[in-house]
């Protein structure tokens, strides 16, 4: 017992006097044993960072450094490489396919919630809307793109259908292996996605505040215009961020439909990887630190948006 | 859910001359094409992979592509993967992040907005950037690199915004500081806190990350796939280079795995938040 000093001592220091009897009466090193108690909590605090600056830190930063560093020092020109055509356009491609599928997102999100949130609709759709999104959610990636195979490939159901009806869709241009195939797979899980983030939003919206303005005599337009969509815009646009994040970085879902046949950034860094085709290692670095910087600005603002958006809800 | 429910529900407005607004006990006409719309795009993909599923060529149909899924022989080889990966994934969270966790609420809250940063790193940097890192990084040693084990490592990263989220959560309510001191007072060290005292007080989120973590593993394809490992998710793939109704199969079966895991999520939160996992 040699921690009596500290079992007087107020709060946080007389943290190590109760366990010093146990440990004291196993070994007799209670002051070993009590500075291990001390310990403990820096000790797994510690291997959390550690293991994060090996793994997660560590590459980013290396990544970073050899898209900047060439043989002779610093140097810009694996970085100006990502302008070359072939990086452009996939920066391009996956920038458009962010921004669609986000947008049809947010919309489609945005009316199912409202719609199955309304004071009439019956309690058993919105548990139904609320379970499906969470599963849809998050079903994503190789079953996803053979679902849509399945039903819009050039021999899924769908399309041989419509076929029938002689509608030939593909013959229309249509091709569920380009960026609006993508767009509507990606809907599958990009509306469920905004459906859930956007939900507490709509819910927050009080009845009262309708009322007034109702009482004040506006429209249904005028409340949407001047109330209604002002308070959700935080709101939508934070789940729009994170709808394109989630589009912009996806690799398996558009590997899984073409087969890595097209231009996307994720798609070229594992081609790069996988040595599928002839290029310094450093392209791959550049591209990923390319797709890091636009993720970055994408947070940043997300940072600022969500603190507004919970700026109404109390 | 319930609270925010009846949120919506109790405060109808009285019934004005001016609108109808809130005197409408059912859904408008416009709101039910809406939510119609929405059933016959999210039903058909799954209706049309079953009807793909049972296809035999030409105008047969039956349950050859079920008897052969399960044949097939990297089907249980895969699947048995990924759920140990998913274990794997969730007994290193256990140890790396709970703690961690744990420990910050109650001795270092200072340092929980890094532990924030942290937990959206992963956002910041997508799976296929991060592999290129860690591929430049760690050309060994063959222990740590050759195994599927070392899939572990990124997917720990890849659910850690969902689990932090979950824990955060479940940290939020409880009052981590006096369940310690009560716990030291009555003779408890480290160990007998954390596993009678707090884990069992966060049971619902962790079964909540549990879950979540077994879902995006089991349907994590980038990793693997880069790092030619044969999880459940490339062997869907390999299995659609050629035969393309047995993937139907496959990928009907996942669609209920993740159901299932899903299902679970929901039922263990208390406020039946759905959480969203990313592997996208």
């Amino acid at each position: 017992m040699s921690q009596t000093g500290n079992t007087i001592a107020p709060q946080p220091a007389s943290f190590g006097g109760p366990s010093a009897p146990r440990i004291a009466a196993s070994a007799g090193t209670g002051g070993l044993g009590a500075m291990l108690g001390r310990a403990i909590p820096w000790i797994f605090v510690g291997l959390f960072l550690l293991f994060t600056l090996a793994f997660l830190v560590a590459p980013t930063v290396v990544l970073i450094v050899q898209t900047f560093i060439g043989e002779k020092g610093f140097t810009l020109s694996y970085f100006f490489g990502l302008w070359d055509y072939q990086y452009r356009i996939a920066f391009e491609n996956s920038l458009i396919l962010g921004v669609a599928s986000a947008i049809t997102g947010l919309i489609g999100g945005f009316l199912l919630a409202y719609a199955s949130l309304q004071p009439g609709a019956p309690s058993i759709l919105r548990t139904i809307v609320t379970s499906f999104s969470a599963v849809a959610a998050n079903f994503a990636g190789v079953p996803l793109a053979f679902a849509f195979i399945s039903t819009l490939g050039s021999l899924g159901f769908v399309t041989i259908f419509l076929k029938h009806l002689g509608i030939n869709i593909y013959g229309m241009g249509f091709s569920l292996y380009s960026l609006t195939g993508m767009t509507i797979t990606f809907a599958y899980f990009q509306i469920p996605l905004m459906l859930i983030i956007i939900t507490p939003a709509i819910q927050g919206l009080r009845a009262q505040w309708r009322e007034a303005s109702d009482g004040l005599g506006a429209t249904s337009w005028q409340y949407w215009r001047l109330v209604g969509l002002p308070i959700l815009t935080p709101s939508l646009l934070g789940g729009f961020l994170l709808l394109f994040g989630s589009a912009f970085s996806a690799y398996a879902t558009p590997y899984a439909l073409t087969d890595g046949n097209i231009a996307l950034v994720t798609i070229d860094i594992s081609n790069v990887l996988s040595g599928n085709v002839m290029s310094d290692p450093q392209v791959g670095a550049a591209l990923s630190t390319g797709m890091i910087l636009v993720m970055a600005v994408v947070l940043v603002i997300y940072s600022f948006v969500s603190r507004y958006a919970a700026r109404w809800r109390r | 859910m319930s609270v925010t429910a009846s949120e919506v529900e109790a405060p109808l407005p009285k019934p004005s001359a001016r609108k109808a607004y809130g005197a409408r006990r059912t859904l408008s006409t416009g709101n039910w094409i809406i939510i119609a719309l929405g059933a016959i795009f999210f039903i058909t993909p799954l209706v049309m992979t079953g009807i793909f599923s049972f296809w035999e060529g030409g105008s047969k149909y039956g349950w050859s592509a079920y008897v052969l899924m399960f044949e097939a022989p990297g089907f249980w080889a895969s699947l048995f993967l990924s759920l140990r990966l998913g274990v794997e994934t969730m007994i290193l969270t256990f140890v790396l992040l709970v703690p961690a966790m744990i420990f910050v609420h109650l001795k270092a809250p200072k340092l929980k907005p890094l532990f924030e940063f942290i937990s959206n790193l992963p956002f910041v940097i997508p799976a296929v950037a991060l592999i290129a890192g860690l591929t430049t990084v760690y050309t060994g040693p063959a222990w740590l690199i050759s195994t599927p084990n070392y899939l572990v490592i990124p997917y720990f990263f890849l659910c850690l915004p969902y689990t932090f989220r979950s824990l955060e959560v479940g940290l939020g309510t409880l009052d981590v500081r006096t369940l310690t001191e009560a716990g030291q007072s009555l003779g408890g060290g480290w160990g007998q806190i954390i596993f009678l005292v707090i884990l069992p007080n966060l049971r619902s989120a962790l079964v909540g990350a549990v879950l979540l973590i077994m879902t995006t593993v089991i349907g994590e394809f980038t990793f693997a796939s880069v790092l030619l490992f044969h999880n459940f998710a490339v062997f869907i793939n390999d299995t659609g280079q050629n035969a393309i109704t047995e993937a139907a199969a496959l990928s009907l079966f996942a669609f209920l795995l993740t159901w299932v895991f899903m299902l679970g999520v929901l039922i263990t939160s208390r406020r039946g938040a759905a959480t969203v996992g990313g592997a996208h």
